[in-house]
């Protein structure tokens, strides 16, 4: 955990997630320096011990023991959420060579390049409940494990990516604030990490859509365009109502998931109509408006159904992710090929050395 | 056969003055790449000043099975706190 180390907290004042994040990493501090109860009395204790843990709110780590299904279910989740990552480049690497500006090409570049680190803690974390990187590969490769299905849209314009980084990284922030306080040491500081990490994408993405919206009509046409398209796959982002939710409950008990999805959803639309606002561009729902009795925003439900489709495999660019990562994968065989050849042929000529 | 990309443990100075601070791992074939890869993964954003990449085969922990008898050496000598002794009123500096 060195998290704490980039700059200053003044930063938190931006939408108050950044803020949440430092206060779920400083609660996570706080719970590891008090004390609990000792250790379990007997191996039978096992059980009650890790329920004590979670009802404390520290953390379980790798090496305790823990419930198998919390197990599965934990290598499930931060699996699918590294492949995620990983597949999350392809929309946006899409516009890499194609940026309009040498600065936005810079800083496009260096989001990709975030989003294969944000890949990379996540494997870690899921290796420490005991599945190898190679077989969570082939998971992803066979198709056996999932990725979030908003990454199975096109990037047509520009703009696109400027939606990504508003919308679709804005919701996952929303998503995933709450994981820094998971009852999963590893997990939860991966996501601090990540949190941090992700605000500055959500505000590049921002930037991407005022300097559009503020620009020729042709320009704001292209933002507003762009908006009507991702608004409501961000918003199934959050996965299906609560009442469908398969592993919604357990995983609440366990305290992985803090919040139902519904809950979420409503934040992020809570959030999203005032920076809409400020973009002067038009969020495409007639049914959104202010609900004063809820204090909360009354806004029309995404398309469950398209979901399901998409993540079925029948979304528009779902064969393409995975055959462009199949190729990526395989490309890259004679590097790590050569890799290994070269650090085994190394580790050989110093043990003659030293037998010399 | 050994691994071909072995699991390597990162530790990051963040800064001079502090210690070296476990950050997270990674996999590389050798020391060299997985230093490297350390830079490139967790000091994007200038986190740190130094860094120690440690196979993780070579770290030998203490199993947290024993953790109550491993450490109870340690759970009966209050004396080795400050607190454990009665200071006399109207003593300064001590």
């Amino acid at each position: 955990m060195y998290g704490n180390d980039f700059g200053a907290p003044e930063e938190a004042s931006g939408g108050g997630l950044l803020g949440e994040v430092e206060a779920a990493e400083a609660a996570l501090r706080e719970a590891a320096a008090r004390q609990r109860r000792g250790l379990p009395a007997s191996d039978d204790d096992l059980a009650g011990f890790f329920a004590e843990i979670v009802e404390a709110d520290q953390k379980i780590e790798p090496r305790d023991w823990m419930p198998e299904a919390y197990r599965k279910t934990l290598i499930r989740q931060i699996a699918q959420h590294a492949h995620s990552e990983i597949i999350g480049m392809q929309p946006e690497g899409n516009w890499i060579s194609r940026a309009p500006s040498l600065k936005r090409k810079a800083i496009l570049l260096a989001k990709v390049q975030d989003e294969a680190g944000h890949g990379l803690y996540l494997y870690a974390a899921a290796e420490t409940l005991g599945i190898s990187r190679d077989e969570l590969v082939d998971l992803l490769l066979d198709g056996r494990q999932k990725y979030s299905s908003i990454f199975n849209y096109p990037t047509l314009t520009w703009a696109d990516v400027g939606a990504i980084g508003w919308l679709v990284d804005g919701a996952a922030i929303v998503n995933q604030v709450p994981l820094c306080r998971c009852s999963y040491g590893p997990y939860a500081r991966a996501m601090i990490r990540i949190c941090k990490e992700e605000s500055f994408h959500q505000r590049q993405g921002y930037e991407i859509l005022h300097t559009l919206a503020h620009g020729t009509p042709e320009q704001k046409a292209m933002a507003q365009d762009a908006l009507d398209r991702w608004w409501y796959p961000s918003l199934a982002m959050f996965g299906p109502p609560d009442g469908e939710s398969t592993h919604s409950t357990q995983s609440m008990a366990w305290k992985i998931k803090r919040f139902s999805n519904d809950e979420l959803r409503q934040r992020f639309v809570d959030m999203c109509v005032q920076q809409a606002e400020i973009l002067g561009l038009t969020i495409p729902d007639p049914g959104l408006r202010w609900n004063d009795e809820r204090q909360a925003y009354d806004y029309t439900q995404p398309d469950y159904d398209e979901l399901m489709r998409v993540i079925k495999g029948d979304g528009p660019c779902n064969r393409e992710r995975m055959a462009h990562r199949r190729r990526a994968h395989a490309d890259g065989a004679w590097v790590r090929e050569a890799a290994a050849a070269y650090a085994g042929k190394r580790a050989a000529e110093k043990k003659e050395k030293v037998a010399a | 056969m050994t691994d071909p990309s072995p699991l390597w443990e990162v530790f990051v100075r963040a800064r001079r003055g502090l210690s070296h601070t476990h950050v997270g791992s990674l996999h590389a074939p050798d020391a060299e790449l997985a230093l490297r890869n350390a830079r490139d993964l967790y000091t994007r954003r200038q986190e740190g000043v130094s860094i120690w990449v440690v196979p993780a085969s070579a770290i030998t922990a203490s199993s947290p099975d024993e953790k109550d008898a491993f450490f109870d050496p340690a759970a009966d000598k209050v004396y080795r706190h400050p607190t454990f002794y009665d200071v006399p009123d109207g003593v300064a500096h001590l």
